[in-house]
């Protein structure tokens, strides 16, 4: 089975837009937001949700004041300021990791297990789609992007399907992460904007970080020819195979604002761009270094 | 006046607004780049960097002589970042929170305070703008503590900031909105847009902090994001045109001031607002 992740390190770039085309192309994958913060997928691609879980992980600090003396040890021992003159605990700053409850002396703490979010089992016409809700303010957002992708693979498997394509999150951190690891391809969505060149070139060093093989496709173009120089001799010059040009086009917000995919919306040069796009993509999966 | 900029979701213009504000305003503003993970703001105002430094967090360093592999550690630790395997002690740097448990429930002393690197913040001045940026080491996958860091660099007579905040809704963003006086959301009125805005909404709404909206990309006769607005009672204090002059211009790095000097006043009228908004009090607004 092979895993095509799609990143973009900014926000914005257009990673979901294309994501749901290459799903609509593919035809047959499992396929997998883990833009758990924000997903965005189920606008264009119509779905039908057969199973809901709740999603648990870590703990957090409840102080029984019936028990608590005041002493202020647990104030003492937090590294994360996160209990107040007041013996209240702000469970914004509590990172769950029970220092408190070990060393309270009358035992007034207790760790409670956190629901942080749900995760869903969907259908769409190309494919089974696994998705997520990090309730606000939650974190952990790397492991239930682990517990997605960990499902993801198990139904590939049992369904003999070979393709399971990601939608990631933006920037580089825990999310993304938990997105590409163990990937076989990264393909990097970017925009030819100073930001666009700046966030693809961390992004590029992420996966090179995690070795994983990474491919580019440049959005928008034509908003910015001299950037686009500029990626493509930074492309060449690092190795990073451009295997898709997507032009700036008022066809693509259209196809969002009707609720569609961009290939199925219409025939137009981004459409076209986009089907390009998919041959490279199949080839690249196939062959060299994945 | 704390002023931070948020959207849910990336892309929105997030930054662009940020920086329109902060170039408006006619005084001492200090610009808080929160999104550590693609800071940006500094591509758009090339400051001159003043102050550099990086930031680490603490993890365990173990004494293997001192060890007596009793497992006091390894039981504390929820993050499985210090573990026994057979008669060693592992460490995994990586996945520590730094709550230094480990350290405080060895009784042989064998624990002390080693040091993983988050990232790096800098600082620099362009024009009336005092600019802090952080920026999360590649591989680094927590990026609040640099957050919190990075706010911790605010001076004292600081009267005014503006915080650029990440994407989402989750720890980062509510790391960088928290102690804000007033969060302003941008949004774009797609589909995209209002979902990932109604997502960013909810959150501060449980954090009870006053906000109020800019329409990015305003299409005539798109109402998507007005009606969200009312229904939710938010005021929208500024609409910014859908414009390929501002896309290109925000392509090579322009700002929109800038590209469209007369939305200026526009901005300069969104401080008053706020101020107007913060000074009638938190029980008027969500």
């Amino acid at each position: 089975m092979k895993e095509l992740v799609v990143i973009s390190g900014k926000g914005g770039a257009g990673k979901t837009s294309i994501t749901a085309s290459l799903v609509v192309l593919a035809g047959k994958s499992v396929i997998v937001d883990a833009d758990v913060d924000a997903a965005d997928m189920h606008l264009v691609l119509p779905l039908k949700e057969t199973c809901k879980f709740p999603f648990e992980a870590g703990f957090a600090a409840v102080l029984d004041t019936s028990k608590c003396t005041e002493c202020g040890y647990c104030r003492e021992v937090c590294q994360f300021s996160a209990i107040n003159e007041k013996y209240e605990i702000d469970h914004i700053l509590c990172e769950g990791c029970g220092v408190c409850a070990h060393f309270c002396p009358s035992g007034a703490i207790s760790m409670q297990l956190k629901t942080c979010g749900d995760w869903f089992v969907s259908e769409t016409p190309f494919g089974t789609m696994m998705h997520a809700r990090l309730f606000p303010g939650e974190e952990s957002s790397g492991l239930l992007v682990s517990r997605l992708r960990q499902e993801a693979r198990a139904r590939a498997e049992a369904g003999a399907i070979d393709l399971c394509i990601t939608d990631g999150p933006p920037g580089i951190g825990c999310p993304v992460i938990a997105s590409i690891t163990g990937a076989s391809l990264v393909l990097a969505v970017a925009e030819p904007t100073i930001s666009g060149i700046h966030d693809v070139k961390r992004v590029k060093e992420l996966a090179g970080f995690f070795r994983i093989p990474v491919v580019l496709c440049i959005n928008k173009s034509g908003l910015n020819p001299e950037i686009e120089t500029e990626f493509r001799k930074w492309a060449a010059v690092n190795k990073v195979p451009v295997v898709g040009e997507i032009p700036y086009d008022s066809d693509v917000t259209a196809a969002m604002m009707a609720g569609k995919t961009i290939v199925q919306h219409s025939g137009g040069k981004p459409s076209r761009a986009i089907s390009l796009l998919w041959e490279e993509l199949k080839a690249s999966l196939e062959l060299g270094g994945v | 006046m704390k002023i931070a900029v948020a959207s849910g979701k990336g892309g929105t213009g997030k930054t662009t607004v940020a920086l329109a504000l902060a170039s408006s305003f006619e005084g001492e503003i200090i610009y808080l780049d929160c999104d550590v993970e693609e800071p940006n703001a500094h591509l758009f105002l090339n400051p001159e960097v003043e102050k550099a430094e990086t930031v680490y967090s603490f993890v365990p360093l173990v004494n293997e002589s001192k060890c007596t592999l009793c497992g006091k550690c390894d039981d504390i630790c929820r993050f499985s970042s210090i573990v026994i395997m057979g008669r060693k002690l592992v460490t995994y740097p990586a996945m520590c929170h730094g709550c230094r448990g480990c350290e405080l429930v060895c009784p042989e002393k064998a624990i002390t305070a080693g040091k993983r690197e988050l990232g790096t913040i800098a600082q620099g001045r362009s024009g009336n703008i005092n600019l802090l940026t952080g920026r999360l080491r590649i591989g680094e996958a927590m990026s609040p503590p640099l957050i919190k860091h990075l706010k911790s660099l605010i001076p004292e007579s600081a009267k005014h900031i503006i915080s650029d905040a990440p994407p989402g809704a989750s720890c980062p963003m509510v790391a960088t909105v928290r102690d804000a006086d007033f969060v302003l959301l941008v949004t774009e009125p797609t589909p995209f847009g209002i979902n990932d805005l109604s997502i960013a909404f909810e959150a501060l709404r449980e954090m009870n902090l006053p906000c109020g909206l800019i329409i990015n990309r305003s299409m005539p006769g798109n109402r998507t994001a007005h009606e969200f607005a009312e229904k939710n009672n938010i005021r929208i204090l500024l609409e910014i045109p859908d414009d390929r002059a501002i896309a290109e211009g925000y392509s090579r790095g322009a700002l929109i001031t800038e590209t469209r000097p007369e939305l200026k006043s526009g901005f300069i009228s969104v401080f008053k607002k706020i101020g107007e908004i913060i000074s009638a009090g938190r029980e008027a607004y969500p």
